[in-house]
């Protein structure tokens, strides 16, 4: 089987320059590439379009990224936990290209599936829609959208296995599937790395082949955004 | 005078239905869950990935990887299934979700909402709410029926960037339910000790009154 392992977030990082567009798995704080993004702060490359469908919040996630100015232009769905970047964005210091959350989901999903556009009935009649292909199917109006893809897309997986095949755990899986399909390198991290064969084949979310670099993530934090409980 | 949040959250319960999958908004909708009527099977539907959301968990069951979509932390249900955002969204653009319940800043009388943008104050982003009011089979709007200064949010045409065009069904407010009919807002009920005449006073688009119209029974 070939082995997509790498030794840490420095290694997988690779290649990543100036200008590049970025793909960065998670909704909300859950289920971003944490260990990635910390190199990303490390390298302290500029000019960056990500593709997320958050921006982290002020000081975790990509919020840390706005903070250094590494990031030129946004591509998100909701951004509303993050001042620095309605701050940036208002000040015209960040582009921003604000896309319904389920069309976000399908263009990376079309740009992973080879699939250059689609037509989607969200945002039709709004600013969303102005200067897009419009299109009636059985009497109902659409937009037509195209596919989204990356230099690198930067995934969050619970386990993974030396061949790239990941699983993910609860909600933290959300965009993270896609995203690594549409990445011309993807780089999975992952809590725990096992070798080929460990993993139940039925299990697999991501299959191996989207992966090209894997490696085991360390002192993950996990941050909560709302902390909501009941009482027993 | 009219409905507190729980309030309007009791009475859009009761339009929710035996057997449905349910998506509901961050706010009063989120309320929504606590007052569905007993003995009904209702499964929730999270679009960052969950269906089947069931309550907050305790101390010892938080999970950071187990949120929904207004990022609050949860736990699943017996039943219950995870899957990523491009399913998540093939269910609500599929229109395998029956009823959507979300909140808004405006909405027209031809049945457009805007709850996304305020150009130059709030820009947040729509979320998925563009992808569910463009989709959904059926739309129900919790709202308050005024703005803090008192300006009507009941309008002929919404003045905020709207997320969708045509798609709401119906309303229910601190002062009455609504439905979205041909010419305007159907007037169906009032809140308790609010009047016609005070709707109307609050209600800038067309307000359409037949006969008696009930009172809000939660």
């Amino acid at each position: 089987m070939i082995n997509k392992t790498v030794a840490n977030a420095q290694q997988a990082l690779q290649g990543v320059q100036d200008g590049m567009t970025l793909m960065l798995g998670g909704f909300g704080l859950c289920g971003i590439p944490e260990n990635s993004i910390q190199e990303l702060l490390r390298l302290g490359i500029k000019n960056l379009t990500c593709i997320s469908n958050n921006a982290g919040v002020d000081d975790f996630g990509i919020g840390l990224l706005l903070q250094q100015h590494q990031v030129k232009k946004m591509i998100s769905s909701y951004v509303g936990e993050n001042a620095e970047f309605e701050r940036q964005l208002l000040s015209g210091e960040l582009e921003v290209d604000l896309i319904p959350q389920g069309t976000l989901a399908e263009r990376i999903r079309a740009g992973g599936a080879g699939i250059p556009a689609f037509f989607t009935p969200a945002g039709f009649g709004t600013e969303v829609g102005e200067g897009k292909e419009t299109r009636e199917f059985n009497g109902k109006m659409y937009l037509m959208e195209s596919w989204l893809r990356s230099d690198f897309s930067f995934v969050k997986a619970w386990k993974g296995d030396t061949a790239g095949n990941l699983i993910y755990k609860g909600t933290a899986r959300n965009f993270n599937p896609m995203m690594a399909t549409a990445g011309k390198i993807t780089v999975a991290e992952v809590e725990e790395l096992v070798p080929a064969g460990e993993l139940d084949p039925n299990m697999i979310h991501t299959p191996g082949i989207f992966v090209q670099r894997i490696f085991e993530g360390k002192d993950y934090e996990k941050r909560i955004e709302q902390r909501t409980v009941r009482t027993a | 005078m009219g409905l507190d949040k729980h309030g309007i959250a009791k009475r859009i319960a009761k339009e929710v239905k035996n057997g449905m999958y349910v998506n509901l908004g961050i706010g009063i909708p989120t309320l929504v869950a606590n007052y569905l009527p007993e003995g009904i099977e209702v499964v929730l539907q999270s679009e960052n990935g969950l269906l089947g959301m069931g309550p907050f968990p305790t101390e010892e069951q938080v999970d950071a990887d187990m949120i929904n979509a207004g990022k609050q932390t949860i736990t699943t249900l017996p039943g219950s299934a995870i899957f990523n955002s491009a399913e998540s969204f093939a269910m609500i653009r599929g229109e395998h979700v029956d009823l959507t319940i979300l909140g808004a800043m405006e909405v027209s009388e031809k049945g457009d909402i805007a709850n996304w943008k305020i150009p130059g104050k709030m820009v947040k982003g729509m979320g998925g709410a563009m992808d569910l009011v463009a989709s959904a089979k059926n739309i129900i709007v919790a709202m308050q029926h005024t703005a803090r200064d008192g300006s009507s949010k009941l309008l002929k045409e919404c003045t905020l960037p709207i997320t969708g065009v045509d798609c709401v069904k119906k309303i229910v407010t601190d002062l009455a339910v609504l439905e979205v009919v041909d010419g305007g807002f159907k007037l169906l009920e009032r809140a308790p000790g609010v009047s016609v005449e005070d709707i109307k006073a609050a209600t800038a688009g067309n307000l359409i009154v037949e006969g008696d119209v009930p009172e809000i029974q939660v």
